[in-house]
């Protein structure tokens, strides 16, 4: 029945993991609706990309014109936008990435289309299609059914699932590029890279890091005694650095550094997943949060429910006194 | 400069505890407090920054109920101009395509230059409303912007990508931008900046005064049904460590020490 079309992320010449992680989730979808797989890769230069993913078995779809050299929004709706009226796909899925998110929702509009955001799973039930996805800082899960359309829109989230092994060859094929003319609404200009900071915290051993829970920047000299103790550097998540307690370029995360020490102390962390996305592969890590439901908990091997303000000053103490 | 800028007023869940009503497509929310979404609270400032450098005025829309007045208020008394609260039964509020479309409907007879929204609710977190809106609105947008430049007749927009890299894109005007958190340093609202938001203009509107069709932004309009809310199960295998605070500080630094980990 129909067909699943999934659009792959690239960004400075490499396809990014969102990609493979989408072909957990598409092809388990397809089976169960009994449809046809097909990929979808828009951008200039693609035939190294396009071999990499047609290792996912499914037939690669490749839009290759110096016109989307780079990522532009505008560009990418009024392809996928062409892509819908002529391949009629019964689902697109696309990434739920600073990308996805910029021209998803308005091509849905355009198109009259429905669209789920942000799932992290998806299903086919009583001929419907049916996605999973998280509410209220990870604590609750929607199940959200789309009504009967020529066309579900769904955007994946990253990190949400493992990527597979690549299977066997698919096909590539090249198809014409929709876009006739050039958009100059919009333009590229640049990219800036991400700032560097006096410490890279992608190489430390031991974090400690910081959320919101730390309340004030006067509450930061405990948290570096003990960082010193431990010979620890000090990271934090995103509501850290924004309130411009912590340096930028020590954020933790999705839009910040992806990190694996072999110990993280995660103090007054929720446990967000755009923060977990960036030290679950810490070897061991260490919560303490005062509300015992906090998803950090979650990826957490030691557990402290408790206020970090009486915690952390003891285990310094103690972490002076056993390393003498 | 003639802006718009969009509040949701959230409940804080980082620290609650958060059930589900018998209904299984609510959460109890009686012990909830509220407040303006963090990103929106930036977004207010930037468009407050904006007008207080290029001239200007600037406009409040908030979807809410009458108790996220004080949220309103609170953005007037931070420099915006008036504000206008949607309330109406009949909105399909799970659906961001939905509520893209009732914003729409209290801008697009307006002349504006730019539109501002959160690019993330913590509630339901779509990250989808305020590029929706550009579409509806059909005008230009660029989506988690941490840095305006406003030039003539453009906006420079720099955009937060993954891993912190930043794409640079120019827009011509009319746009939307969807604001990420951590763009500027949101103020707080001066004694007498409270004052005068007593007095400056709020509107609460229903979709008939708004000329929003019903039939257009309702659960039917909506391609998409929430069909159940649940608790997802804890998968902790954590060793969870008891005692007072002092035992388990104790507890945990002979765990570090004798594990060799620090
Ligand atoms: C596009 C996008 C990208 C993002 N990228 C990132 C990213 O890279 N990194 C990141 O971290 N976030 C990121 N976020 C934000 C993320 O969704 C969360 O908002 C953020 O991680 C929350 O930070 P927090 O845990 O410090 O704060 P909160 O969620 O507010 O949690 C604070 C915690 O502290 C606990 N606490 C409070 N007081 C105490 C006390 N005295 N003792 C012990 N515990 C206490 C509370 O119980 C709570 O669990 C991103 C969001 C978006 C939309
Ligand atoms: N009820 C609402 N009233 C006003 N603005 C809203 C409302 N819901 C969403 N928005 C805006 O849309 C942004 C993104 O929401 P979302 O797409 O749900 O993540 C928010 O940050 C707000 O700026």
């Amino acid at each position: 029945m129909g067909k699943i079309l999934v659009l792959a992320e690239h960004r400075q010449g490499v396809l990014r993991d969102i990609s493979y992680e989408m072909m957990a989730i598409a092809p388990k979808l397809a089976e169960e609706m009994g449809a046809e797989l097909e990929t979808l890769l828009i951008g200039s230069g693609m035939d190294e990309m396009a071999k990499e993913l047609s290792g996912y078995g499914a037939k690669v779809n490749v839009i290759d014109d110096p016109v989307f050299e780079n990522f532009n929004a505008e560009k990418y709706q009024k392809a996928l936008s062409a892509l819908i009226d002529n391949m009629k796909p019964a689902v697109l899925i696309a990434p739920h990435t600073a990308q996805g998110v910029d021209f998803m929702p308005s091509l849905a509009v355009e198109k009259k289309l429905p669209l789920v955001a942000e799932a992290i799973d998806l299903t086919y039930e009583d001929s419907t299609l049916k996605a999973t996805r998280t509410m209220y800082s990870g604590k609750v899960n929607a199940t959200v059914a789309f009504k009967p359309a020529d066309t579900c829109l769904v955007t994946i989230r990253e990190g949400a699932v493992e990527a597979p092994e690549p299977a066997a060859a698919g096909d590539v094929e090249k198809i014409e590029s929709p876009l006739k003319e050039d958009l100059s609404y919009r333009q590229f200009v640049e990219y800036i890279e991400a700032e560097v900071g006096d410490v890279d915290i992608t190489q430390s051993e031991i974090l400690v890091a910081v959320g919101r829970g730390l309340k004030e920047d006067k509450n930061l000299p405990d948290i570096e005694e003990l960082a010193m103790a431990i010979k620890a550097d000090i990271a934090g998540s995103r509501a850290a650095t924004d309130a411009g307690w912590i340096p930028h370029d020590r954020q933790v995360g999705t839009s910040g550094k992806t990190v694996k020490p072999k110990l993280y102390l995660a103090l007054g962390i929720s446990g967000a997943f755009q923060h977990v996305a960036g030290m679950k592969g810490a070897k061991t890590v260490v919560a303490v949060n005062k509300d015992p439901e906090a998803p950090i908990f979650n990826v957490a091997d030691y557990a402290i429910v408790d206020d970090m303000f009486k915690v952390v000053p003891a285990l310094k103490e103690k972490l002076k006194e056993m390393k003498g | 400069m003639k802006s718009f800028v969009c509040i949701k007023y959230v409940p804080d869940t980082s620290e609650a505890e958060v059930k589900v009503n018998s209904d299984g497509k609510t959460v109890d929310d009686s012990k909830f407090s509220y407040d303006i979404n963090d990103a929106d609270n930036y977004a207010v400032e930037e468009s407050v920054l904006i007008k207080e450098d290029k001239g200007g005025e600037v406009d409040v829309v908030s979807i809410g109920p009458k108790q996220s007045e004080v949220m309103i208020r609170m953005a007037l008394a931070k420099g915006c101009d008036r504000a206008t609260r949607i309330e109406d039964e009949r909105i399909a509020n799970h659906d961001p395509l939905m509520v893209a479309r009732v914003l729409a409907g209290a801008i697009k007879d307006q002349e504006f230059d730019l539109v501002f929204t959160g690019c993330w609710a913590e509630d339901d977190g779509h990250m989808s409303t305020g590029v929706a809106l550009a579409e509806e609105l059909g005008v230009n947008h660029a989506s988690m912007v941490k840095k305006v430049e406003v030039l003539d007749g453009k906006v420079r927009a720099h955009r937060e990508l993954e891993g912190g890299l930043i794409e640079v894109v120019e827009l011509e005007l009319p746009a939307v931008l969807t604001i990420q958190t951590g763009i500027n340093e949101p103020r707080y609202a001066p004694i007498r900046g409270i004052r005068q938001a007593q007095k400056k203009e709020l509107n609460v509107l229903n979709l008939d005064d708004l000329g929003v069709d019903p039939s257009e932004v309702n659960l039917d309009a909506s391609g998409v049904i929430l069909e159940s809310l649940y608790i997802p199960e804890i998968e902790s295998a954590a060793e969870f460590i008891e005692g007072e605070p002092e035992e388990k500080a104790e507890k945990l630094a002979s765990i570090l020490v004798k594990g060799g980990l620090v």
